[in-house]
């Protein structure tokens, strides 16, 4: 844990299946005031019902959640501390954006004059002020979206939850609300507990990231950390591509921008693992290529090398060639230590 | 093809309905006069005894609808919101099955239960009541069953349209049970309300047997089917009064954005 004392969410043994189906599997989490916390994962691997459960809208079979000391397991939606931005935004049509923001206000029966000026300040945060009398169906997909989350934020939940809010967008706009959504979060302070199935967006934005798989979580820690020592074969794939090595007795994975092509006829390198293979595949995408070697003792590796001095036509020449790929020992990480390993 | 046969067969007899409205007809004789006048539509709108029927039949057409309303939305909402896959499909079928059966049918047991002798006055008997089955309000209670179906179906398919996350949205922004029902559902609903009205009304507007069988009162469909022989040009003057009605019933629904949840 980054932070000492009362955590913001804690989940405590959490279980919840449908009939035969266990969508989240003995859950144990705890997430600090103010962090960025993602919980990654492919769908149907329990994150979004874990979040549910949070938001009160499931009701678990198991286990415990306390939101900062109290515990909410018991309670209706209405009475926990939390705001939710829903994937599908799930703004209210019949509202104008400005009613939409202040409902929650109005719910808790904050005074008119205080309820426009805190809806008005949320809208101008998303960078919404004029649109205050529209209705949602005059909104683009984006500009829904930032209502959703004025719309949650105007009411300075404990934690806010935010289910795929970007997942509808499409890419280039994505990018940019990754970059805001992240902003905001550090303007307001709230803690912002956010699934999505998007490795990239949980290593941009996220303080820490729990990378959920079949009901279970499977490492949690800062997206460095997930990303260059994933503990399990599923988190190297998920997060990254897979690059699997068996060897010595112990399996293990290198990030492919880890690794080089080796041009044949240069020595090896003090420190370096060096193995021979083929290139079998070659995709060339801008500022680098993607290279598919085929290990001479089994196995495939890609191999992220930036185009810094090659163009695309001496990149793909090397197509079928025999080369050797290169890596330092210390980029090694480890899977599935198996027991009694001999390393 | 068919777009002929529509226009020629149902817009055509409308024209000629709405034509013979301005002939005239032979005081002594009866007979239809085919000469232009508007004495038709002086006779509907001086002679009290028009307007009052017009007023009864309108009022009817209101009442039987709130009725209307108000038994059908818990039910709407119950198979829409509450109800589980399998109850859902045995109530739609509930729902649908009244409709299978012949309107006479219907409308002939329901005189036989409202009699002095039916299963309601049985009933009442215990209680030291009786009900006098025979009566507007026994034709109420007839117009309202008949047409509580047309209400149903659309408030059900309206209230099935509305996302589940704007009722978790609600909830999720401290609303309760109610206030999300009245700020959420409600509104979101009630375009299927009116899409539901316009049955109820159009239907209890223009019915001409329920009333017959029920009551000896007179409502707009009793009177042009009885005048219709000695004085058809008034009788056809005095149809045009629901088309008015509903024409502009339809344009207060369209307004309401009925048309969108049909």
């Amino acid at each position: 844990m980054p932070h000492d004392g009362v955590p913001d969410v804690r989940v405590a043994g959490l279980r919840k299946s449908y009939g035969d189906v266990v969508a989240v599997d003995t859950i144990d989490l705890e997430i600090a005031p103010g962090e960025f916390f993602t919980m990654l994962g492919p769908s149907g691997s329990g994150k979004t019902t874990t979040l549910r459960m949070i938001a009160g809208f499931e009701t678990p079979d198991e286990g415990t959640i306390e939101l900062a000391g109290e515990d909410v397991s018991s309670l209706p939606p209405y009475d926990r501390p939390v705001n939710t931005v829903f994937q599908d935004y799930a703004l209210f049509p019949h509202m104008t954006v400005q009613d939409n923001v202040e409902y929650g206000l109005m719910v808790k029966k904050v005074k008119k004059g205080e309820r426009r000026q805190r809806a008005q300040a949320a809208l101008e945060m998303v960078r919404l002020g004029g649109y205050g009398s529209r209705k949602p169906a005059q909104l683009s997909g984006g500009q829904r979206q930032r209502v959703a989350l004025a719309r949650a934020i105007v009411n300075r939940p404990k934690v806010l939850l935010l289910d795929e809010p970007l997942g509808a967008l499409d890419l280039k706009l994505r990018q940019e609300m990754q970059i805001e959504l992240k902003s905001i979060q550090r303007e307001v302070g709230i803690t912002f507990v956010y699934v999505t199935h998007d490795q990239e967006e949980a290593l941009t934005m996220s303080d820490r990231l729990a990378v959920f798989n079949e009901g279970r979580i499977e490492q949690v820690g800062p997206p460095a950390e997930v990303y260059e020592h994933p503990q399990s074969e599923f988190i190297a794939g998920f997060v990254g591509v897979s690059n699997v090595i068996e060897g010595n007795g112990r399996r293990y994975t290198v990030r492919p921008e880890k690794i080089n092509l080796v041009e044949d006829g240069r020595e090896p390198r003090q420190g370096w693992h060096v193995e021979p293979g083929v290139v079998s595949d070659v995709q060339y995408v801008g500022p680098v290529t993607r290279y598919h070697v085929k290990l001479d003792r089994g196995g495939d590796l890609q191999v992220l090398s930036q185009n810094l001095q090659e163009g695309s036509s001496e990149v793909l020449e090397t197509m079928g060639r025999r080369i050797r790929v290169e890596w330092r020992r210390e980029q090694e990480s480890t899977i599935d230590e198996p027991e009694g390993g001999t390393e | 093809m068919p777009v002929i046969w529509i226009a020629g067969i149902y817009f055509g007899s409308l024209c000629v309905l709405l034509l013979s409205a301005f002939w005239d007809t032979n005081p002594f004789t009866a007979e239809v006069v085919h000469e232009l006048t508007l004495d038709n539509f002086r006779t509907i709108f001086e002679r009290n005894v028009y307007r009052d029927v017009a007023w009864r039949t309108i009022r009817m057409a209101a009442l039987v609808t709130v009725a209307d309303a108000v038994l059908a939305f818990p039910i709407a909402y119950y198979m829409a919101r509450v109800a589980s896959p399998r109850t859902r499909n045995i109530l739609v079928v509930a729902v649908l099955m009244p409709l299978w059966a012949n309107y006479l049918v219907k409308a002939y047991a329901w005189r036989t239960m409202l009699s002095d002798g039916g299963v309601i006055n049985w009933a009442l008997a215990p209680l030291g009541l009786h009900f006098d089955g025979y009566s507007t309000v026994g034709l109420w209670l007839v117009f309202t069953y008949l047409w509580l179906p047309f209400m149903i179906l659309p408030i059900y398919a309206g209230l099935e349209r509305i996302p589940n996350s704007l009722l978790e949205a609600s909830a999720d922004l401290g609303g309760r049970s109610l206030r999300t029902f009245t700020r959420v559902v409600l509104p979101l609903a009630f375009p299927a309300v009116v899409a539901g009205s316009i049955f109820t009304f159009s239907l209890t507007l223009g019915d001409y047997i329920a009333p017959g069988l029920i009551t000896s009162e007179q409502f707009i469909g009793t009177v042009i089917y009885s005048i219709r022989g000695e004085a058809l040009p008034v009788a056809a003057a005095y149809s045009l009064v629901p088309i008015v009605v509903m024409v502009v019933y339809l344009l207060v629904a369209r307004r309401l954005r009925a048309f969108e949840s049909l």
